[in-house]
């Protein structure tokens, strides 16, 4: 987890850098504000990477000398196949067209979306086929 | 870490019994496995696969392969359009005043083929589909980190495409305003029509599809490695993956939400991206005042980074195919890495370099970034070119294309370093040298490397193989037709030849060069059908391909061709950032490198 966290630390520390330069140089507010933002999203993932780090010490991929047999066992949850990404992809689809078709493709694309984040959950609670 | 069960467990995937030891190695004798011929699924230890079949299969599904696949299978698609789409508008150019096309028409068609490339072929063949396909498997995991986000992200990407397709069926045609929909052009004013509306939410729905796989890669990447798959231990085609998705995390949602004010102005009323009530206070304009070259600060901050989303995954593909092909292990592995995280870095401080003609940023900044930027690239020519130095180089097809990408983005590259230099780019903006350099540099990337890509992966997706003569003739007649396109729109650009006109003046010796890049297009496009051919003939008398019949490197041709599901039934050990090589060459003589190089000194406690 460390050279994942300081990967992620060293992006806000480089964007702090170039957008510190960038501002006074040129008080223009679209390009700091942006700079300012990718800083960000450098320094908090990164120091959540980091604190973890701090906690957990190195895991299995982190040690260049654990063993495969070391990582026997479960190693994550994976949901089996679903209908529901496909539904709130369509129910997507339907409502962005009716943002240029007319509002009345809403009525069709916004209760996909609900049914499928519904079904999304629920699936998750019951389990599935993998 | 304490492998831990999720709160929205399905079912528990259970690591099969990884075998560590070098008396078994039960995969290497397994037979090729085809779709189609024989059991190609669900023996993953034991693991039958049950569930829909046939098209409910494919809408279901949650396996990155499969999502991979579509993926790749779709922007292909795409690029075949957008080919067609730039072969009619070469046609349009071959004579000054050619009526095969209308204004609005070629205006709708060089939209439409830079969309499609860009936003729908480039960029989703990458990380949408060689990287959810590869990825995974090169860092020993069982699938991406969130499958069914994954899945989301393909309809997102097809619908999205579908959508952008729309345009050419509604009243008014496609959207017309570039690829990079300039305000104030695009606003409903001098842009109506429901064309444009539909580009812009294509791209909104894309821009979530590249999110969702943005954050998806950095998942897999950070959680799901083997034991002992450490961070410099993971092939560069992963890292570039890596880098990729955090440059997409930083691009996308800017692109995204730039969509969504600009559709608040076109049908909202909002005055974002127009100058529309604006009232000049002591030569300032107010503080309320919208402001079309915001438009252009927050497209290029995505546009920018965009180009190395385009770049990255391609230079991870011949980094992979280079040191395959000359028997030797990459050269300045971690230099590698960090030259990707350099030009990544660099990237997102440079947007502004396209915008130097507006008097309105600043030049010295954006310049010397912009030209910082040559400096990891080159450590990246310089470490390709010492992988390929005393190798025992194999001139297949894929290792043709990589080699041909090393020329293609090299001149795309030194045309790139020149327009990096403010009196040089205010000379040659907007005209065809500028053209020539992007197709250069693009080329090189998504086409030369990412064919690369597709030559050397195939065995591994489809467990057999591409006929190599075919892939040599597509090389070959492709790489004739690249220069032959491209180095005379360097030359009429720079004889004053401006991008995105339909119609030029007869009398400036234009046309000569015009059409000798017309033939270069045609046998570009020739050397595309020869792939096609080579699909067919791969499909009716299949070639089975093995495991690892290029005796490659990474972790990906240990397991089976096409992988089971689940990918792994067991493990090699992972000791270096080839562990495939090491396990199937145990006796092989090696040069220490890295670690071992260099080992920690004992320290002698003192008496």
């Amino acid at each position: 987890m460390k050279i994942e966290a300081l990967f992620l630390l060293f992006l806000g520390v480089f964007f702090g850098v170039v957008g510190i330069v960038y501002w006074f140089w040129s008080y223009e507010d679209g390009g700091g504000m942006m700079l300012l933002g990718t800083s960000l999203l450098g320094f908090l993932p990164g120091s959540y990477y980091w604190f973890w780090h701090r906690r957990m010490g190195h895991r299995l991929e982190d040690r260049d000398d654990a063993s495969i047999a070391e990582g026997a066992g479960v190693i994550n949850s994976f949901p089996g196949s679903s209908i529901w990404p496909f539904v709130l992809g369509m129910g997507a689809f339907l409502t962005v067209l009716a943002l240029v078709f007319g509002m009345w493709l809403i009525f069709l694309g916004v209760p996909l979306i609900l049914t499928a984040l519904t079904g999304v959950t629920v699936e998750s609670r019951r389990g599935g086929h993998v | 870490m304490r492998r831990q069960e999720v709160a929205f467990t399905v079912t528990d995937v259970i690591a099969p019994a990884r075998i560590e030891t070098e008396e078994e190695r039960p995969q290497l004798e397994l037979p090729p496995q085809i779709p189609g011929h024989g059991s190609g699924e669900g023996h993953a230890g034991g693991h039958e696969r049950h569930g829909p079949t046939g098209i409910l299969k494919w809408l279901t599904s949650t396996d990155h392969k499969v999502i991979g696949l579509s993926y790749m299978i779709t922007s292909l698609v795409m690029f075949y359009l957008a080919g067609i789409m730039a072969l009619l508008i070469r046609l349009q150019l071959s004579s000054p005043h050619s009526s095969l096309l209308t204004f609005g028409q070629y205006n709708q068609l060089f939209t439409m083929h830079g969309s499609l490339m860009l936003y729908l072929f480039a960029g989703p063949f990458a990380f949408g589909g060689l990287a959810n396909f590869i990825v995974p498997l090169q860092i020993g995991a069982p699938d991406m980190a969130f499958p069914r986000l994954n899945a989301l992200s393909y309809w997102l990407y097809l619908t999205g495409s579908i959508t952008m397709l729309i345009g050419f069926f509604v009243a008014g045609g496609a959207a017309s305003f570039g690829w990079v929909a300039y305000a104030p052009l695009s606003s409903a004013t001098s842009s109506p029509g429901a064309g444009g509306d539909l580009w812009i939410m294509a791209i909104a729905l894309t821009g979530f599809s590249a999110i969702f796989t943005g954050v998806n890669l950095v998942g897999t990447i950070f959680y799901l490695r083997a034991p002992g798959m450490t961070m410099f231990r993971m092939p560069i085609f992963t890292w570039n993956m890596l880098v990729t998705a955090i440059l997409i995390l930083i691009a996308f949602p800017v692109l995204t939400s730039a969509m969504v004010m600009l559709f608040c102005d076109r049908h909202f009323g909002t005055h974002i991206f127009t100058a529309v009530g604006c009232h000049l206070v002591n030569g300032a304009a107010t503080a309320s005042c919208g402001s079309p070259l915001l438009w252009q600060n927050l497209f290029w901050f995505f546009g920018h980074p965009e180009v190395y989303i385009l770049a990255l995954p391609f230079f991870g593909i011949v980094t992979e195919v280079f040191p395959v092909f000359s028997r030797k292990p990459v050269f300045g592995y971690k230099g590698m890495v960090f030259a990707t995280m350099a030009i990544a870095a660099l990237s997102t401080g440079v947007w502004a370099h396209h915008m130097f003609t507006t008097g309105a940023v600043l030049l010295p900044f954006f310049s010397f970034l912009s030209l910082l930027i040559a400096v990891p690239t080159g450590i990246k020519f310089f470490n390709w070119i010492g992988t390929l130095w005393h190798g025992q180089l194999q001139f297949t097809a894929a290792m043709l294309f990589s080699i041909g990408f090393l020329f293609a983005f090299l001149m795309g590259g030194v045309t790139g370093i020149m327009l990096a230099s403010p009196p040089i780019d205010f000379a040659v903006h907007d005209t065809y040298f500028v053209v020539a350099h992007f197709h250069q540099v693009l080329f090189g990337t998504a086409v030369f490397a990412g064919f690369a890509g597709v030559y050397y992966w195939y065995p591994k997706m489809f467990g057999r193989m591409l006929r190599e003569s075919l892939g040599k003739w597509h090389f070959w007649l492709m790489f004739v037709g690249f220069w032959v396109t491209f180095m005379p729109q360097y030359v009429v650009g720079l004889l004053g030849m401006p991008r995105r006109v339909a119609s030029y003046p007869s009398n400036l010796g234009w046309q000569s060069y015009n059409v000798v890049s017309t033939v270069g297009s045609f046998l570009i496009a020739l050397s595309f059908l020869l792939l096609l051919v080579n699909f067919v003939v791969s499909w009716r008398n299949p070639i089975p391909a093995g495991d690892n019949p290029w005796d490659a490197h990474t972790l990906e041709w240990f397991t089976t061709s096409p992988p089971p599901h689940h990918n792994y039934t067991h493990l090699p050990p992972i000791r270096s950032e080839r562990p495939t090589w090491d396990y199937n060459h145990p006796d092989a003589l090696t040069v220490p490198h890295g670690k071992a190089a260099h080992p920690k000194k004992e320290r002698v406690p003192v008496a």
